[in-house]
């Protein structure tokens, strides 16, 4: 068992702090299937976010992981692997 | 070399016709958006005040012309943390500017709208803050967005990204001259063919960064009173304070924009723009021949001008050049002159386009926005400045004059 987690809430705070949030999004629906692009999310924005979640739970993703994970439920999973 | 003064005019009355202004953006010190701004330029309220946005306490410069914003209130969330706060007014004056055109680049043909902004520096507020984080924390502290937000021509591409504008984009560093020599190119890209060009300056950063760059040219005030600490044309001038915000312009063809039913507020009638000799050559500064060239440009004399918009530098050499020079092309106090940026302070790239704003506001309103009330003209024999109150006027023409530090000059001439 992981000493610690990573939830939904933690990505959405984190998108919302590192890369702001569509004003026409609902950040806190079930987002887990959809789309980052559909979340008005664009690689940049998701490369800035996934930094900030390596810094502060002490983690190091691999370098092709913006490129890779299309949505949070497979980004969180990443995560899950890692900690 | 053969020469030390370079020239470049505006070409205007040839290729696809004039080319005029069919919507205002305004962000500025003394009024948020064009209406409110121009009530409190006519009303002489100043946005000259002790710096907030940081403690200016071990700083030579104290005042400025700073903006506040609720960034929320305007932009969309996801333009927040990538944004400098230079490119959010930017960003407000823009959207304020197409709408008051009644035009949306969205619904335009793909490259039929483009973007020319001038800069000084780009987004120095937020790369000091990522400069900061760099060397005190580390890379893995630095915001990817410090990729761009910083950059000068960081403007031009967030207001073509938010307007899907995918024209010409281009931005142009010259001081202040520079948001003159935005809105000429941008006419150069109208006659060129693109139907809708968004252009001028939007500038200033307020933060130790920029402010020690700024303090290096020798030209800011040290003065701690806001009402006195930037006088130009006055006996006491010492220096300008600087400010941020700036205009930008919708430009159109005119025959496509009486084609479309937009409101016409004045025709860019001429250009041109000079650079001043080597320093300590002894040879006359370049501004004469920018305001010359801009009439000739307009095919008109100074005899047609009604109103001057100075650069005003605040610095005494530099404003007795300009009293000078008006005084030697129009004859003595042979013409209005005024410098309502007495009341925002220089706004870098963003202050010669405002004053384009305010010369075509002033045309539409028959009115000469004034100079800040305590300004006393030492050039009262040259030149003929309105200040304290604005003067009603039947206002046709008017001459825009901006002056770039390091040598830039340039002159736009504007008409109803």
């Amino acid at each position: 068992m992981p000493t610690t987690t990573f939830t939904m809430d933690d990505l959405t705070r984190l998108l919302r702090e590192c890369a702001g949030e569509d004003d026409s999004i609902d950040l806190d629906g079930d987002i887990a299937g959809t789309e980052f692009e559909d979340l008005g999310y664009d690689s940049l924005a998701l490369f800035n976010t996934v930094n900030r979640i390596e810094r502060d739970y002490g983690i190091r993703l691999s370098d092709e992981i913006v490129a890779e994970v299309r949505t949070p439920g497979e980004l969180l999973a990443e995560i899950a692997e890692h900690l | 070399m053969t020469t030390s003064t370079r020239t470049v005019s505006g070409d205007a009355g040839t290729g696809s016709g004039p080319v005029v202004v069919t919507g205002l953006g305004v962000a500025a010190p003394n009024g948020l958006g064009v209406e409110e701004y121009w009530r409190a330029a006519l009303a002489g309220r100043s946005g000259i005040a002790p710096i907030t946005r940081f403690d200016p306490a071990g700083y030579s410069v104290r005042i400025a012309g700073q903006l506040d914003i609720e960034p929320k209130k305007h932009l969309p969330g996801r333009l927040l943390p990538q944004t400098d706060h230079m490119t959010r007014l930017a960003l407000i004056a823009a959207e304020e500017a197409l709408a008051d055109a009644g035009a949306d680049p969205k619904e335009m043909p793909a490259h039929a709208a483009g973007v020319v902004t001038a800069a000084s520096g780009g987004g120095f507020e937020f790369g000091q803050r990522e400069l900061e984080a760099l060397w005190s924390k580390g890379g893995n502290h630095v915001s990817a967005y410090q990729s761009f937000a910083w950059f000068y021509p960081v403007n031009t591409g967030q207001v073509s990204i938010r307007h899907d504008m995918r024209g010409p984009g281009s931005a142009l560093v010259a001081e202040q001259a520079g948001g003159l020599d935005a809105i000429s190119k941008a006419c150069r890209n109208v006659r060129a063919g693109t139907a809708l060009m968004l252009a001028g300056g939007v500038d200033g950063s307020l933060c130790p960064w920029s402010l020690v760059c700024m303090t290096k040219s020798g030209r800011l005030s040290n003065a701690t009173d806001p009402d006195r600490a930037y006088l130009p044309f006055d006996a006491a001038a010492s220096g300008h304070v600087p400010g941020e915000g700036g205009a930008l312009l919708v430009l159109e063809a005119r025959a496509a924009a009486r084609e479309r039913g937009a409101r016409i507020l004045g025709e860019i009638a001429g250009y041109a723009s000079t650079f001043d000799p080597r320093p300590g050559s002894g040879r006359e500064p370049g501004l004469r021949r920018a305001v010359e060239l801009a009439l000739a440009d307009a095919r008109i004399t100074a005899a047609d001008v009604d109103v001057v918009f100075a650069d005003a530098a605040g610095v005494p050499d530099l404003d007795r050049i300009e009293a000078a020079t008006l005084a030697a092309v129009f004859g003595p106090r042979g013409v209005p002159v005024t410098a309502p940026k007495s009341l925002t302070g220089r706004l870098l790239g963003g202050g010669a386009s405002l004053d384009v704003a305010s010369a075509l506001l002033g045309l539409r309103d028959g009115v000469i926005p004034p100079t800040a009330a305590a300004v006393h003209c030492a050039y009262a024999d040259e030149i003929d400045l309105v200040t304290g109150a604005p003067r009603e006027a039947r206002l046709g023409t008017a001459l825009i004059v901006a002056r770039g530090y390091g040598g830039f000059n340039s002159a736009l001439v504007v008409r109803r």
